[in-house]
């Protein structure tokens, strides 16, 4: 996935250092270092390629294409692109894991209400 | 039958062909009666505990949590390979440093897992890992779980091919190969992993000697699954 267009959500470039709270209402694109936690209640995250985020997020959705510390929530899908390194426990309903992504920890699949199934895909392997 | 030995010519064309086409993985599929009696287990009970220590799979990760267990995912292959992991013996020969490797992989509590796929982790991880990773292993799972392992036989050669395992089924694997790139070797220039060893039966089963039982099967692509139960 490539960085969002100029409107499309906010941007932290790669050269951008955050230590602390991160929480918002549009979609966040991280290709720096962001230390802390990272709530997105109704919006997605995507970690870019450079991206190195050493925090507990929680969002509706997320793509991760670098490297993440910490635990993920999303309440709809979680992505891992082939670069991406993931260390900590993640619990979606969704998951799509590329092959050469990395993941160490729990996976927790949250079934929809209503439907049976949680799927689980694996894109491009 | 004819599946059997239409896949054992596929393992065998694909190991010859894989220079073809490197950057799309091929896939085989095997019959594996370890991870048969791995999903009986699975399908007579729920909320079991299950370990996956290779290559990450949403494959698995679909098949263990669609069955209502919990999936651990742990690529401790690729973990050993982490040049911080290295350091100096008294002659000045680089090797892995096995306390640091335990204390920064299998933290789990003692007695969590029901469910251990080691896959054929120990025959390509270096030597020095092997055995305190058993040993690791047995304290992290509960009495009566169950641990599958693949070894190859004496046949297989050091650049037998390094395959991740994808779990299609109550008794098939999806195998692929893996590759990545190895210490002190460029992003760029992926590989699969050689061949350690390979070990004897009698070797094996001093492996797990702290384990109650042990049960080979012997299958026709020169590996032998080994499912022991802790």
């Amino acid at each position: 996935m490539d960085a969002p267009q100029t409107g499309e959500g906010a941007h932290i470039g790669k050269s951008v250092v955050i230590k602390g709270e991160l929480s918002g209402s549009e979609d966040l694109y991280v290709d720096g270092n962001v230390e802390g936690n990272i709530e997105l209640r109704n919006n997605s995250l995507t970690v870019g390629p450079n991206g190195n985020v050493k925090a507990n997020v929680s969002a509706k959705s997320v793509v991760i294409q670098g490297k993440l510390d910490g635990s993920v929530s999303a309440s709809e899908r979680v992505e891992l692109q082939k670069s991406a390194v993931v260390t900590g426990d993640v619990t979606t309903q969704r998951i799509a894991i590329e092959e050469g992504a990395f993941l160490k920890g729990k996976v927790d699949i949250q079934k929809e209400a209503g439907k049976a199934a949680a799927p689980a895909s694996s894109s491009s392997s | 039958m004819a599946y059997v030995s239409d896949n054992v010519m596929k393992f065998f064309r694909s190991s010859s062909n894989q220079a073809a086409d490197p950057a799309v993985p091929q896939k085989l599929s095997r019959r594996s009666s370890g991870i048969g009696e791995v999903s009986r287990l699975l399908n007579s009970q729920e909320g079991l505990c299950v370990l996956d220590m290779g290559s990450t799979s949403a494959n698995n990760i679909r098949f263990f949590t669609g069955k209502g267990h919990k999936n651990y995912s742990e690529d401790l292959l690729r973990s050993s390979l982490d040049p911080a992991l290295r350091i100096e013996d008294g002659n000045g020969n680089s090797v892995i440093d096995t306390r640091k490797f335990l204390e920064e992989n299998l933290q789990y509590g003692n007695g969590q897992f029901d469910v251990v796929l080691c896959w054929n982790l120990p025959d390509y991880m270096e030597e020095g890992l092997v055995k305190p990773t058993i040993d690791r292993l047995w304290s992290i799972m509960k009495p009566g779980g169950f641990l599958l392992a693949f070894f190859h036989t004496r046949e297989a050669g050091p650049d037998s091919t390094c395959y991740r395992y994808h779990v299609n089924g109550t008794d098939i694997l999806e195998m692929q190969e893996v590759k990545f790139a190895l210490p002190g070797r460029p992003a760029s220039e992926k590989q699969s992993p050689r061949l350690q060893r390979v070990f004897n039966n009698r070797h094996i089963e001093n492996l797990f000697r702290d384990f109650a039982s042990i049960k080979f099967f012997l299958a026709r692509d020169a590996i032998r699954e080994v499912l022991v139960v802790r």
